[in-house]
């Protein structure tokens, strides 16, 4: 077997065809393969939650990159997550606008309520916690999202109805 | 006040789509364009206009555009024009009303504004967490190829564009445009040494524009009314309306399409009601986290770009941050101070290591540990961090800005934390 073909055997066991199929689209407007870096990362996190060491290397290859050089991308933004994350991540808001309003004994009772702080996953993996900059909706703060809901006006009162356990979905 | 930006946007009213945007006079301006004005035309009225970039900088649109290599005096290729909607200024939510409610006034001012310059390929460049904002520009790019208003041939014109809705993977640096375009790149964001500048060599080292959501919101009207009519829109020195925001402890807070040149008095009072019952006004930022505080002294002030700049602050994005006077202006600008650390790309010395430094400083004061020389130390950090040239993009003297104004207008409050050994707010927001 040639290399290059163990190298492409490598690939196809990691990333779906689906996956390879979604990275060679965003190639179709980039002129050189490792500019779709961040894009393949988003792809197969999309579907997959995180991006793993296994992940990471077979990206890499597929984009002729060295891993070493994705891992420094992968490591710079923070919605690319290097470690499983629950079923939905909490990004809360600690900016400014926020803080005046209040938002550090917020994020106490979410804490408490959880049992997590940021970085950590509840026990039963539906959520992960995590800080994020200015989510850009200031005049109604404090907020945060969960998953790709955006909640506003933050208290103590709409934390535990929406971490209530008995509750499957999240309200606004 | 005749309303602009925001003239199909109401509170209770549904997200204005491709045929209730053109109901309301949506792509005339791209019409006119496109079967009458030539490219030079076109920047020659937007340049006449005198608006002025509405992401923080102010810099004149025209004159930005004007740097792009035009015709044979462009090698052969690809040129860009890409939307900058990474909104993540601390105290900034201006472009995501614009975005989520009113798509297809962005996406004509990216034809218009693409055809200016020549460019044929076109990116929105938009912060991941706007989730609604990415999905309604979405489906409004597929109304608009089904309209032939993108794609080959445009209305008959020959111009041709394409574009693309880019989300990022986050990290507020990404706003600086030469770290957008190296994001774009699919790089690590660290902004880029200029020269050259990205209006010669940007994406894919090819020439390249970046301009923010609102500045090309206006492009649209500019190019259907003319010069004359948007800088008649101001009321003061610099020309057409703009998105006016305020968040913090006001009665309303809320974002406005208001008048170029309106009084902040007018701002706060009549559209954000006022402060909160049993607050007082201490201080505000008048544009985001990176513009110097300013006080009730300069509540007169008209929302100019020069105005602002002569009173020692920044116009920034338009969007004040208000400080009660029982929340901590140490605490305020702590977190400040934290959040430009963590988003510290790294590159350069004085912002990498020099933000921790000033962060670990003020939570010493802020914690009751702070001693008088450690004023000193943020004297030396003010001057050293916080001037242009020490560092390598504006970061880092962008988060020296509520830093050098907290200590030039609330000294005291700073000495009474040092002096009593403790937060003498006791706000129960920690720190």
């Amino acid at each position: 077997m040639s290399n290059a073909k163990m190298i492409q055997s490598d690939i196809s066991s990691v990333l779906t065809r689906q996956e390879m199929a979604e990275i060679d689209h965003e190639l179709e407007h980039i002129p050189y393969k490792s500019g779709a870096a961040i894009d393949a990362l988003k792809i197969v996190q999309a579907g997959r939650g995180w991006v793993s060491d296994e992940s990471l290397q077979a990206i890499a290859k597929y984009l002729d990159m060295s891993s070493e050089e994705l891992e420094g991308v992968a490591t710079f933004y923070n919605l690319i997550y290097r470690r499983p994350v629950g079923e939905k991540v909490i990004l809360f808001c600690d900016s400014v606008s926020c803080w005046i309003g209040g938002c550090d004994s917020i994020k106490q009772t979410i804490s408490d309520t959880l049992g997590v702080d940021y970085g950590e996953t509840t026990d039963d993996n539906r959520y992960t916690l995590l800080p994020v900059p200015c989510l850009g909706a200031c005049d109604r703060a404090p907020v945060m999202m969960v998953g790709d809901d955006l909640i506003t006006h933050l208290d103590d009162n709409k934390i535990s109805e929406i971490f209530s356990s008995n509750k499957s979905g999240v309200q606004s | 006040m005749e309303k602009v930006l925001t003239r199909n946007i109401e509170p209770g009213k549904a997200p204005t789509d491709m045929a209730a945007y053109e109901a309301n006079g949506g792509y005339q301006g791209l019409r006119k364009a496109m079967l009458g004005m030539s490219p030079l035309e076109c920047r020659e009225v937007v340049s006449a206009s005198n608006l002025r970039g509405r992401g923080g900088a102010g810099f004149p649109t025209g004159m930005k555009w004007s740097f792009v290599p035009m015709d044979d005096k462009c090698t052969p290729g690809h040129k860009y024009l890409v939307c900058n909607a990474d909104e993540m200024e601390p105290g900034a939510f201006k472009d995501r009303l614009l975005m989520e409610y009113d798509p297809h006034q962005l996406i004509e001012g990216m034809i218009l504004s693409a055809y200016c310059i020549g460019a044929d390929l076109s990116y929105i460049f938009i912060r991941g967490e706007y989730v609604v904002a990415i999905e309604r520009l979405r489906e409004a790019l597929d109304e608009c190829y089904a309209k032939g208003y993108l794609g080959d041939n445009i209305l008959g014109s020959g111009f041709k564009l394409d574009m693309y809705v880019h989300p990022s993977a986050g990290r507020y640096i990404c706003g600086e445009e030469t770290a957008l375009i190296n994001a774009l790149e699919g790089k690590r964001a660290n902004p880029r040494a200029k020269p050259p500048f990205p209006q010669v060599s940007g994406l894919w080292g090819r020439p390249t524009i970046v301009n923010n959501v609102e500045t090309l919101c206006n492009i649209p009207h500019i190019i259907d009314r003319g010069a004359d009519w948007f800088k008649s829109l101001g009321v003061g020195e610099d020309a057409g309306t703009k998105m006016f925001g305020v968040s913090g402890r006001v009665k309303t807070p809320g974002c406005w399409e208001l008048p170029m040149g309106t009084p902040i008095r007018e701002i706060l009072e009549n559209h954000a009601g006022g402060m909160q019952d049993g607050l007082q006004l201490k201080g505000f930022l008048p544009g985001g986290g990176s513009t110097d505080f300013l006080t009730q002294d300069h509540l007169d002030l008209a929302m100019d770009y020069n105005v602002i700049g002569k009173a020692g602050s920044r116009m920034g994005t338009g969007t004040m941050i208000i400080l009660d006077d029982q929340t901590c202006p140490v605490g305020m600008v702590l977190n400040l101070i934290r959040f430009f650390a963590h988003e510290s790309c790294g590159f350069c010395t004085p912002c990498r290591d020099g933000l921790p430094w000033t962060r670990q400083v003020l939570e010493d004061i802020e914690q009751g540990r702070g001693k008088t020389e450690d004023l000193d130390t943020l004297e030396y950090q003010i001057n050293y961090i916080g001037a242009i040239g020490n560092t390598h993009c504006a970061l880092a003297p962008g988060a020296m800005e509520p830093l050098q104004s907290a200590l030039k207008y609330f000294r005291e409050d700073f000495e009474r934390h040092i002096s009593g050994g403790c937060c003498p707010y006791h706000s129960g927001k920690g720190a």
